[in-house]
């Protein structure tokens, strides 16, 4: 009994850091209660857990517009046990100024506001007492907004109800329903059963509020809105001391390129198509204009990668971004990158696959792609952040592995990563080590030819003549290439040196990363939980919370996946037991097992849900309890 | 690049490579690289400065002979490459060389693009009808009814026209040549290269094995001059020996006539006088068919408008003056901060 109420309190401390807390909020005449309500109903029957907190004004009708006009309807639903309506909202959805007004303060750092633009006109901005349009004025710069016209679309949505427009109006509370629905996945039908039976009568009503309804949740679809954003909580009491901001993976990704691009003073090339979750990187690029950053909307993935590729050739920084879908047509052009051995930075912002697949849900299982996934043997270094901040640092490690080694390098961040907000600790970029880049511009000596798959003895990168410089003019292509002019060869026993020279290149980049440590706990052990990517919140703190019940359990975390690092093996060597948590169907386990000769214990998940710390503390328990006593 | 040094004045010869040339004996692309290294040497381009890029496919093998920057890139991809270069260094000069299989087949997409763009690109499109690396399929510019060896019983979609292509893409600089007339092909290469802005140039160019003479109806030598029209701006649009067939507008409709100056009361005022800015009047002249037309050779098309890449970094550089000085640790800093102590 002890043992199981010890278990069921740490449950709900997971559900603490695992549960969402959403608030409407609108004019006491826009039917926020029923809204909320509704929410509720549903997310009860998807088998959440709940609390709800309706919070709305003394007056029956105050003023329309007015700050203490303003009705909220707070609900926190998680899926273990959820004891209270929540302190911070996640999600605040605003529908007039007021409503932002006076449930802004209470939004936690890098929550999610969603506001209709619609109603932010003169009147009712003063109305609410606001000087500047709060859209527009910064004041919503620590929260990611989403800014939708829901007035209108309403109105587009219901415009053959026949009904007036004032009317059609209050209908967008069900377009704001419809669209939280979509966001969480839930279901529309107990909402459509609670309509048929109100508006029994008023047949009106009744399918403009479904058609509005329906309109929200449609709009929610066709823009891939994602609901892959809560990120881990950690409390204040973790964070080390400095300056911090709210970033969400995506932001830090494309401030991290352009601090690449600033380190290794070569100009940012972007080209990008769009696709879901990575075009916010090409979105924020496009506003960073003054760096430099030259942003190129290509017609498709191949071209855009293609352009990254001509970019790098013509001596700029060539960097390209997509998900699993687009890298997939990116893939031949990938394998011309390493055949030429030009820099080249390929972000993959991981989702559900295959093919379509699940666009707005996370999932890791693009690792054989991003390790094999092209004609020939064509090895590509790849890492992966583990956080939102760390995608800063990896879009910088990125950069220097290309540049340095003269490769494409693949980033593995994930949808997950992409729209998470974390508090990020700023870093000094003054302090960040310079990546140094060399452009040959001398010319060869007097008679002698010039080879430009002349290599770096240690890194045996190639060197990098750029068009524009007198004296070096030089072909590349695709074709097998001479190891001692840079001619087109066809010899065979050269082909075999130069695909030996590029394995042992990339390889040899091992001697150029971090040795593996643990992220938390000893060195050796019982079990060691190895991740990688956005797995890493929810196994730190199922770690930090299994050693708390005396279980001898590490946190390994690698964020280099080609080449890994050297000691991996010596480190694994330590743990009798290995647990590989991965949001695929074991992908990391079959790639240690190729390189280490090693068994691993897989734990799968491919709901498009991130992993639960419950889940994996769990897995840490049944392999240090349950199997134990067996 | 400003390595200011004095150099001597380039040669064709210093435009070849040491590299033996692997076309068949023949091959049309002979007389085309004989013609490029011929003409940069007389429009001052300079060999640093110049960079040849090309998909796949026989003309894609250009790059390797050409003793400049060179990038043989993946098939079909050429156009979206040399946009990348533009896009880093605007300040190259950039030849993209493909073919009708590598432009119009598997890169259509890209070639379309460029041209939309307007990057200031030189796109040269070697035509001729087949796919000769692959060893003699049928491409989407071969006429109904080809035999090849992927259709036996001949080939049975719709060709396309490359010039009514560029035209549609919205490109502003469009011309045709043939590989063996030397007299005319640099004529078209240095206006091409003139222009600011995607030059498309289609080149007739026999595949002396796969597809041999399959434009012999209006380049062989005999009758040439009777099924040529080269449009020149400014000048009726004459042909014929005696310089006295032309094309005119049938009266009464929106069409071409080919006509003859003298007969049926037709004087030389009927002949359309060319005006390569006329994108109405280029849109007829390649539309016309043979053999009940000539072949319009020449620039058809010419009307400079602003390259893309001028426009993305004229955005970039106002920003910038907008902008003052960019600061990275100041705009990552920008928004809501706060301390932790």
């Amino acid at each position: 009994m002890e043992s199981s109420s010890l278990k069921q309190d740490q449950r709900s401390q997971a559900s603490d850091l695992e549960s969402m807390v959403v608030r409407f909020a609108g004019d006491s005449g826009d039917g926020i209660q029923l809204t909320g309500s509704q929410f509720a109903v549903s997310t009860a029957l998807s088998g959440s857990d709940l609390a709800t907190f309706p919070d709305f004004p003394a007056e029956i009708r105050a003023p329309a517009g007015t700050t203490f006009g303003v009705s909220a309807f707070q609900i926190n639903f998680g899926s273990g046990v959820v004891k209270t309506a929540g302190d911070e909202p996640d999600v605040l959805v605003a529908l007039n100024p007021a409503a932002l007004k006076v449930n802004l303060p209470i939004l936690r750092e890098g929550g999610l506001v969603i506001v209709d633009t619609g109603t932010f006109v003169d009147r009712n901005l003063k109305k609410a007492k606001y000087e500047s349009n709060p859209l527009k004025d910064g004041s919503l710069d620590a929260y990611r907004k989403i800014e939708i016209d829901i007035s209108r679309l309403t109105l587009e949505a219901v415009k053959d109800s026949g009904l007036g427009k004032k009317d059609a109006l209050r209908c967008k509370n069900l377009w704001s329903l419809g669209l939280m629905l979509w966001l969480f996945g839930r279901k529309r039908k107990p909402i459509f059963d609670w309509l048929e039976q109100k508006f029994a009568k008023v047949e009106s009503i009744r399918d403009a509020n479904i058609a509005a309804l329906n309109a929200g949740h449609a709009y929610g679809e066709t823009t891939e809105l994602s609901a892959n954003f809560t990120g881990f909580r950690i409390g204040p009491s973790e964070l080390a001391p400095g300056t911090y901001r709210t970033v969400t993976g995506s932001q830090a990704l494309a401030w991290g390129l352009v601090a690449g691009s600033h380190l290794s003073g070569l100009p940012l090339v972007y080209g990008s198509y769009p696709i879901t979750p990575a075009s916010p990187i090409l979105h924020l690029l496009s506003q960073m204009k003054q760096f430099g950053v030259v942003t190129f909307q290509a017609e498709d993935e191949i071209a855009a990668v293609c352009s990254a590729i001509g970019a790098s050739y013509a001596g700029s920084l060539g960097v390209t971004s997509s998900s699993g879908p687009g890298i997939a047509l990116k893939a031949e052009a990938i394998g011309l990158a390493l055949s030429v051995e030009l820099p080249l930075v390929v972000v993959s912002s991981q989702r559900g696959g295959p093919s379509t697949g699940l666009p707005t849900k996370t999932e890791q299982s693009d690792l054989y792609q991003a390790l094999y996934g092209r004609n020939g043997d064509a090895p590509v270094p790849v890492i992966a952040p583990r956080s939102p901040g760390d995608c800063f640092f990896m879009a910088i490690e990125a950069v220097r592995i290309a540049l340095k080694y003269m490769t494409p390098v693949i980033l593995l961040t994930d949808g997950y990563l992409a729209n998470a907000a974390e508090p990020w600790l700023l870093p000094d970029i003054d302090t960040l080590d310079p990546i140094p880049v060399t452009q040959r511009t001398t010319p060869p000596e007097q008679g002698r030819a010039f080879n430009p798959f002349e290599r770096d003895p240690v890194t045996l990168a190639r060197t990098w003549a750029v068009p524009g410089t007198p004296g070096l003019e030089h072909r590349i292509g695709g074709l097998e290439k001479s190891y001692d002019t840079g001619h087109i060869s066809y010899d065979h026993e050269n082909h075999q040196k130069m695909t030996d020279v590029r394995q042992a290149k990339v390889a040899g980049i091992a001697d150029d990363i971090p040795e593996q440590t643990t992220e938390g706990g000893e060195q050796s052990g019982a079990l060691a939980v190895v991740g990688w990517g956005s797995t890493y919140g929810p196994i730190y703190h199922a770690v930090i919370r299994a050693r708390a019940e005396g279980l001898a359990v590490s946190h390994i975390h690698l964020r280099h996946l080609n080449p890994l690092p050297r000691n991996l093996g010596n480190l694994f060597d330590g743990f009798d037991r290995i647990l590989v948590p991965e949001m695929n169907t074991g992908q990391l386990v079959t790639v240690l097992r190729d390189r280490l000769l090693i068994d691993t214990i897989p734990l799968n998940k491919v709901s498009g849900q991130p992993f639960k710390i419950s889940e994996i503390l769990d897995a840490i328990r049944d392999e240090l309890l349950a199997k134990a006593a067996e | 690049m400003n390595n200011v040094q004095t150099v001597s004045k380039p040669t064709p010869k210093d435009f070849a490579t040491d590299q033996e040339v692997r076309w068949c004996p023949g091959c049309g692309d002979y007389a085309i690289l004989k013609c490029m290294q011929r003409i940069l040497p007389e429009i001052d381009a300079r060999p640093e400065n110049t960079v040849f890029v090309s998909g796949i496919g026989c003309a894609s093998r250009f790059p390797y002979y050409m003793e400049t920057y060179g990038f043989h890139t993946i098939h079909g991809r050429a156009p979206a490459i040399a946009t990348g270069v533009k896009l880093a260094n605007p300040e190259l000069d950039v030849w993209v060389v493909t073919g009708d299989g590598d432009g119009l087949s598997i890169g259509g997409n890209h070639l379309l693009h460029a041209l939309r763009r307007n990057v200031d690109l030189n796109i040269l499109l070697f035509n001729n009808e087949i796919y000769g690396l692959t060893k003699g399929q049928y491409s989407p510019t071969s006429r109904i009814g080809t035999k090849t060896a992927s259709t036996p019983y001949g080939s049975v979609d719709r060709p396309i026209d490359a010039c009514q292509f560029a035209l549609g893409c919205g490109s502003t600089f469009i011309a045709r040549t043939v590989d063996t007339d030397q007299k005319h092909m640099p004529t078209v290469f240095k206006r091409a290269h003139a222009h600011k802005g995607a030059s498309f140039v289609e080149i007739f160019q026999n595949c002396i094995v796969y597809n041999d003479a399959v434009f012999a109806d209006f380049t062989d030598k005999a009758v040439a001059a009777e099924a040529q029209l080269h449009a020149i701006h400014g000048e009726p649009l004459l042909y014929g020996k005696e310089k006295n067939k032309g094309l005119r507008i049938k009266p009464g409709t929106v069409q071409l006539e080919a006509v003859i100056i003298g007969k049926d009361g037709v004087t030389l005022d009927d002949i359309i006088v060319h005006d390569e800015t006329d994108k109405t009047l280029a849109s007829l002249l390649v539309n016309l068919e043979r053999p009940d037309f000539p072949m319009v050779l020449g620039v058809i098309y010419a009307n400079p408008e602003s390259t893309f890449e001028a426009e993305i970094h004229k955005q970039i550089e106002s920003v910038k003056a907008e902008s003052g000085k960019a600061d990275l640790n100041a705009f990552i800093r920008q928004g809501r901060i706060w301390e932790v102590t």
